[in-house]
């Protein structure tokens, strides 16, 4: 399996969440982080979900994490790994994890984030073993 | 302000159909408002609230209104996937106790078996939601977002393949006597986890049947309820709760039906252990483990034990679940089993179900709704319902 030769859906880019895609494109991975409450969230928003403060910052993350769910889809024309790997900023995402045996992932694995592209957007952070 | 005893459940009509393909969906939708109004012995003269979700074509109420000839002066919406009609109950009782209307309406109908539709393994977006640029790209369909609660519970509680297996059977055995169920054939545990792997871990039959068809729901005032024949079924209690990611802090390992359960029998006054028989919303066999473990049948993380010793199954465990065969083996009409729950509920209050299931003196039951997925975002419905006197 490869994540190569799936077509990615290329993410719709709204104006609160540019900066993540423009970030993306240059292999950053940013997460939101508020500065009135301290917390990170994810996905982003411009208002903080946990307050309501509009004073949300865009912090770059290690890029490294922890899988915390996965399922190998084995009814698609390319079996892929969907995850939630949970970021060692403490936000969960949704992402694959690629470059690897699909039955080898595990849940407590550590992965690194890899930028793959997406069909005529930008690219978007998947997670292979670290 | 409490519903007990404000509403009564006075008709319901499952669709005897499966595969509707010379039927519209607008055709289902009138031939079981019909079949309901006929079970309740009320007419569409008699109606004045209506309640539909997102099954119905267009802008829901005010297209089906036109289309059953309806004469209301009440309308609701409210759209939560497969956990919609159980929330249409507890609103058109709220509804009913605020005296805006006298009868509600309730109606689902669907033909996604006709279509061709892949349910389970083929993505869908519901428009253009904050979430979709952060999931889409990743390949999130319903069986896989499932599949990966499932993970979770193993990972955290020691589940097994073979106790979620035993939902299925449960399903099985009751289905059997169901001359309309989509699967009427009893499986073993072993048919279950040798089935073929559609997302780990979940396999084929630990999946719901896809399927067209319907049903709805007549709820009444109380004095109405009891001046007709059939016997009477009460409102008691009812929950509703969304859940989501959290803002990121993500945790799988249970539902909103720890929130609504709880709303749905402190409203009733009654606990878990009055219960006699639960309908619950079995889209996967996950589903319905993790809401056993959420409504308080059993510790959490106990799920798996709990099924395991054939409680589910009527007449030889201790909580007789979906004994229509449920979603798993009967029918999951429009991908919304919310409404087949509370009619199953309602036929064993009445003492209605085949008798083979039919659970002696049910004079309490719980249906319980799961819309959404419990992978990302969800929201559950609880209802309580009793025996009139």
């Amino acid at each position: 399996m490869s994540a190569k030769e799936r077509k990615i859906p290329a993410p719709a880019v709204y104006p609160e969440t540019q900066a993540f895609w423009d970030a993306a494109v240059h292999g950053k991975l940013l997460v939101k982080r508020c500065a009135a409450c301290g917390e990170h969230h994810h996905y982003p928003r411009s208002i903080c979900p946990f307050c309501a403060s509009e004073r949300t910052e865009w912090r770059e993350a290690s890029g490294s994490g922890t899988i915390y769910s996965y399922s190998v889809m084995r009814r698609a024309e390319v079996p892929y790994v969907i995850a939630y790997v949970t970021l060692d900023e403490g936000v969960t995402m949704m992402t694959n994890i690629v470059d690897c045996d699909p039955d080898a992932v595990r849940i407590g694995q550590r992965v690194k984030v890899t930028f793959v592209p997406s069909d005529g957007g930008p690219p978007v952070p998947m997670f292979a073993p670290a | 302000m409490s519903l007990k005893g404000k509403a009564c459940i006075a008709g319901v009509y499952e669709h005897p159909t499966r595969k509707a393909a010379d039927k519209s969906v607008f055709q289902l939708h009138a031939e079981v408002a019909k079949g309901a109004l006929e079970d309740a012995g009320l007419s569409i003269q008699d109606v004045d609230g209506y309640f539909c979700a997102g099954d119905a074509p267009g802008l829901g109420p005010i297209n089906m209104v036109d289309y059953l000839g309806l004469k209301v002066r009440h309308v609701d919406s409210t759209e939560t996937g497969g956990s919609s009609y159980l929330i249409h109950v507890s609103h058109a009782a709220q509804a009913i106790a605020a005296g805006k209307c006298k009868v509600a309406l309730i109606t689902l109908a669907g033909r996604p078996r006709a279509d061709g539709m892949a349910t389970g393994t083929a993505p869908r977006v519901w428009g253009a939601t904050p979430d979709v640029p952060f999931e889409f790209p990743f390949g999130p369909v319903t069986v896989n977002l499932y599949a990966m609660a499932a993970m979770r519970h193993m990972h955290e509680f020691g589940t097994t393949s073979e106790q979620l297996a035993w939902i299925r059977v449960a399903a099985s055995h009751h289905a059997q006597h169901n001359p309309n169920a989509v699967a009427r054939e009893v499986v073993t545990v072993e048919d279950v986890v040798e089935s073929p792997l559609i997302a780990d871990p979940l396999h084929r039959l630990d999946c719901c049947v896809i399927s067209d068809g319907g049903g709805a729901i007549v709820v009444t005032r109380p004095e109405i309820a009891k001046s007709l024949k059939r016997p009477v079924v009460e409102v008691l209690g009812a929950g509703e709760a969304p859940k989501g990611q959290n803002g990121g802090k993500i945790n799988l390992t249970y539902t909103a039906a720890a929130w609504s359960g709880p709303r749905a029998f402190e409203e009733a006054g009654v606990t878990p252990a009055d219960i006699r028989y639960v309908s619950i919303y079995d889209s996967f066999t996950i589903t319905v483990l993790l809401a056993l473990e959420d409504l308080g049948f059993c510790a959490k993380g106990e799920g798996g034990r709990f099924v395991a010793e054939g409680n589910l199954i009527s007449g030889v465990g201790k909580l007789p679940f979906n004994t229509d065969g449920g979603g798993l083996c009967n029918n999951h009409p429009a991908n919304r089993g919310g409404l087949t729950k509370v009619v199953e509920a309602v036929r064993q209050l009445r003492g209605e179900a085949h008798p083979a299931v039919q659970v002696k003196n049910c004079d309490l039951a719980l249906a319980h709704g799961t819309g959404g997925s419990l992978g990302t975002r969800h929201c559950s419905a609880t209802l309580i319902l009793g025996r009139g006197a």
